[in-house]
C-alpha cells in the first residue's frame, strides 16, 4: 500500500493521486480547471485499521530479519510527504464503507492483503496445540488479535505443515536460541513462552519431494547455520535428487546443493563436533500429507498426527502428488499449519472471487468497478517477497494514472477527499490516528525496548496504542 | 586476526556484531586477500582490502570515477561517485531515482538493486558471496552478468563503465493505452 502511495506521489503529471495501503484508501479532490488541472496536486490518503502502519513489515517479517524491515524509512518518507497523509485506527467495511470511500475519491486503492488462511480441513484441527502460522506469527511479532495465544511448548516434537518461508521462520523461531531472539523486536510474551519451551525437534512437513520445496535458500542457510541445533532428515526421501542437478536453473540448484548437502552429505569433523553437541533438531519431510491431527487421552489437546504417504507423477512444472495408500503416525504436541494466507471480503459491495480469494481485476483495475483499483496480496494472491509486491503496487499506480490519462478515470467532478470521510468518521465516534501520532507509539515503543537491549518493545494492545497516540 | 583488526580500523561506519561475525565467517572462507569485502550494517558499505603493508590513500575530491547508468526507460544517465562507495551509494547520493531500488538499504535483504553489467567489466568486478547469490538468485530476469549494486565498490578501474537497470517485473502491457 504504501508503495502504491509512493509511486503515485512520486508523478508530478497528475494531479489526482489514491494511496493504498494494507487497508483501503482514497483519493483526493482534483482542481478542475481544464488542461492545467494536471499541475494541481491531490492528496493521496491511506486508511489502515490499525492504529499502527507498515501491515505485514511489522506483523510477518520475522523478528531477527530487522534488515528486511528497513523498507519502513521508505514508507515514512511517504507518508511525511506533504501530499500523502495516513489515517489509522479506521476500519473500511465498518467505520466507512467502500462506497462512501468512492463517493468521497476519484479513486480507491484496496491493498488489505491477505489476514485469513487456509485451514488443513483435517479431523482434529480445533484440538489445543494446533495453530496457523498466521496465528503463531501474528504471536510472536505481536498483533493485537493474536496477544491472547498463549501457544502450548511443552511437548518436545512440533510439526510444521508447509515448506515456504514462513515455515522456515516458524521453525527458526521455535528453536533459535533465546539469547539471539531476547536483542530482536520478537514480543517479551513469546520471548519468556520460547525461554520455557520443551520443544527440541521440528519436523517441515510437505506434500511434495525436494524439488518442490517453496523456501528460498537465505532462509535454508539461516536453518542450516542454526546455533544449538542439527540437521536430521531420512536419506531415502533424496532419492534420484543429485542426478537432476546439471538440469537445473541456477536458484533452483543452489537451494538443492545446500539441501542435499544438508541431508544427506558427511559432515567434516568439526560439523560432526558441532551436531554431536547440538541439543535441537530440525528436518524436512516430504510426500506427506496431513489426515487427521491425533488427540491425547483426554481428547482435548493434539499428541500426533496421521500423514498420508505420496509419491510423484509428472515431471517439470507439471509434478503432482499422488496418495499411495500407505500412512505414517508422528508423535507431536504442536501442530503449525503454514500452507497459504488466504485474503477475505472487506466489504459486500466489493467483488470477491472466492474460488481464488482474490479481488477480481485487470492490471489492478477491479472488474465491473470503475474507479476502484487493488495492488498485493489481495490482487495476485498471497505469496511473493516485498520486492515482488513491491513491483505490483507500482504497477497498479501506473495503471490508475494511465487511466486518468487517457479519460477512463474521471476527475474533472470536485469530491470531498478525507474531508468528507473525517465527517462521517466523526458522526460515528471514530477519531482516526495520524502518521505523526503513530510517531509518539513508534517512540514509546522504541523507549521500552532500550531499556531491553531490543529494538521495540511492542503494544499489543489497541487501547494503549490510543492512549498513547492521544497523549 | 590482523585482517579483522585492519578491517576494523579502515572501516569507519559502526555495524552490529553479527556483522562481524559474518565477515569473519567470509573472510575465513575465503582464503586468499580479499579485493573487495562488503560488511553487513545498517548500510552495506565497502571497503578496501588490498595490502596490510601500506596504509590506504586519503580520499580527496578529484578521485572521482565516472559511471553510467541505463535505467528502465533506456536513457542513459552519468554521475560521479568515490572509489569505496557501493554503486547503491552513488545512485542514491545522485538521487537518482529508480522505482523502488535498494529497498533493503544495502543489507543483503532484498535483489531489487539489481544490476546488470557488460561482460567485460563484470569479470572485473571481484568475487561474488554466497550470501549476496542467495539473494541475487530471486532477481527477475536474472543474466550471467548480473550483481547487486550494494556489492559493487566503486574502483578507478570501473571508470566510464555502464550498468543497466533492468525491468523488474514482466510488462504485461502491450500497448500504450493500457489494453491487455
Amino acid at each position: 500500500g504504501f508503495y502504491t502511495a509512493q509511486h503515485l506521489v512520486k508523478v508530478s503529471d497528475v494531479s489526482v493521486l489514491p494511496s493504498p495501503r494494507f487497508e483501503p484508501s482514497g483519493l483526493g479532490n482534483a482542481n478542475p480547471q481544464g488542461p492545467d488541472w494536471c499541475h494541481t496536486f491531490s492528496p493521496v490518503d491511506i486508511y489502515e485499521r490499525l492504529p499502527v502502519p507498515f501491515g505485514l513489515v511489522r506483523f510477518g517479517v520475522a523478528p531477527d530479519h530487522p534488515e528486511v524491515k528497513n523498507v519502513i524509512n521508505t514508507f515514512t518518507q511517504t507518508a511525511q510527504h506533504a501530499r500523502c497523509s495516513f489515517h489509522g485506527n479506521v476500519r473500511v467495511g465498518k467505520d466507512v464503507t467502500v462506497e462512501e470511500l468512492q463517493e468521497a475519491y476519484h479513486a480507491v486503492v484496496l491493498s488489505y492483503g491477505a489476514e485469513g488462511n487456509r485451514t488443513m480441513g483435517v479431523p482434529g484441527e480445533d484440538l489445543a496445540g494446533v495453530y496457523s502460522a498466521k496465528d503463531f506469527v501474528g504471536w510472536y511479532n505481536g498483533l493485537p488479535r493474536n496477544s491472547e495465544l498463549r501457544p502450548d511448548l511443552s511437548c518436545e516434537t512440533a510439526v510444521i505443515l508447509g515448506q515456504g518461508n514462513v515455515a522456515l521462520d516458524v521453525a527458526r523461531i521455535l528453536l533459535s536460541p533465546v539469547d539471539i531472539l531476547k536483542k530482536t523486536d520478537i514480543t517479551q510474551h513469546a520471548l519468556d513462552a520460547l525461554a520455557e519451551s520443551s520443544v527440541r525437534r521440528v519436523l517441515i512437513v510437505g506434500r511434495r519431494g525436494p524439488l518442490q520445496v517453496a523456501c528460498t535458500i537465505k532462509e535454508l542457510r539461516e536453518m542450516v547455520n542454526l546455533p544449538g541445533t542439527r540437521p536430521e532428515m531420512e536419506a531415502s526421501e533424496f532419492e534420484g535428487i543429485a542426478e537432476t542437478l546439471k538440469s537445473l536453473a541456477r536458484p533452483r540448484k543452489r537451494l538443492t546443493e545446500l539441501l542435499l548437502k544438508a541431508a544427506i552429505e558427511t559432515p567434516g569433523e568439526e560439523e560432526l563436533e558441532r551436531r554431536n553437541r547440538a541439543e535441537r533438531a530440525w528436518g524436512f519431510r516430504f510426500l506427506r500429507k496431513p489426515l487427521e491431527v491425533l488427540p491425547s487421552t483426554d481428547l482435548i489437546r493434539a499428541a500426533g498426527i496421521r500423514l498420508a504417504v505420496n509419491r510423484l507423477e509428472g515431471d517439470g512444472e507439471g509434478v503432482r502428488a499422488v496418495a499411495t495408500g500407505e500412512v505414517e503416525d508422528v508423535e507431536c504436541g504442536l501442530v503449525i499449519s503454514s500452507i497459504g494466507y488466504k485474503s477475505l471480503l472487506i466489504d459486500p459491495a466489493v467483488p470477491f472471487d472466492t474460488r481464488k480469494a482474490i479481488i477480481p481485476n485487470t492490471m489492478g483495475r477491479v472488474q465491473q468497478t470503475a474507479g476502484l483499483y487493488c495492488s498485493g496480496w489481495v490482487k495476485r494472491g498471497p505469496t511473493g517477497v516485498i520486492a515482488t509486491t513491491m513491483n505490483d503496487s507500482f504497477d497498479t499506480a501506473r495503471t490508475l494514472l494511465q487511466d486518468i490519462g487517457k479519460g477512463t478515470l474521471d476527475v474533472s467532478t470536485v469530491k470531498p477527499g478525507s474531508q468528507g470521510v473525517s465527517a462521517l468518521l466523526e458522526k460515528r465516534g471514530v477519531k482516526p490516528v495520524s502518521f505523526s501520532d503513530w510517531e509518539k507509539i513508534d517512540s514509546e515503543e522504541t523507549r521500552r525496548g532500550e531499556i531491553k537491549g531490543k529494538p521495540r518493545e511492542k503494544m499489543l494492545d489497541v487501547g494503549e496504542m490510543l492512549q498513547v497516540a492521544r497523549a | 586476526m590482523a585482517l579483522m583488526t585492519s578491517a576494523r580500523r579502515l572501516f569507519h561506519v559502526s555495524f552490529r556484531e553479527k556483522s562481524l561475525r559474518r565477515a569473519e565467517t567470509l573472510i575465513s572462507a575465503t582464503n586468499t586477500t580479499l579485493w573487495n569485502l562488503s560488511l553487513a550494517g545498517q548500510r552495506m558499505a565497502c571497503i578496501r582490502v588490498r595490502d596490510f603493508s601500506t596504509n590506504t590513500q586519503p580520499l580527496r575530491a578529484d578521485n572521482k570515477v565516472t559511471v553510467h547508468f541505463i535505467n528502465r526507460d533506456g536513457e542513459k544517465i552519468s554521475v560521479k561517485g568515490s572509489p569505496g562507495d557501493s554503486l547503491l551509494d552513488v545512485i542514491i547520493d545522485q538521487d537518482l531515482d529508480f522505482d523502488g531500488f535498494g529497498a533493503c538499504e544495502g543489507t543483503l535483504a532484498c535483489s531489487t538493486c539489481h544490476l546488470i553489467f557488460e561482460e567485460d567489466v563484470y569479470n572485473k568486478l571481484g568475487p561474488i558471496t554466497d550470501e549476496e547469490m542467495d539473494m541475487l538468485d530471486l532477481a527477475y530476469g536474472l543474466t550471467d552478468t548480473s550483481r547487486l549494486g550494494c556489492q559493487i565498490c566503486l574502483t578507478r578501474s570501473l571508470e566510464g563503465m555502464t550498468a543497466r537497470v533492468p525491468e523488474s517485473v514482466a510488462d504485461i502491457r502491450q500497448s500504450g493505452d493500457g489494453s491487455s
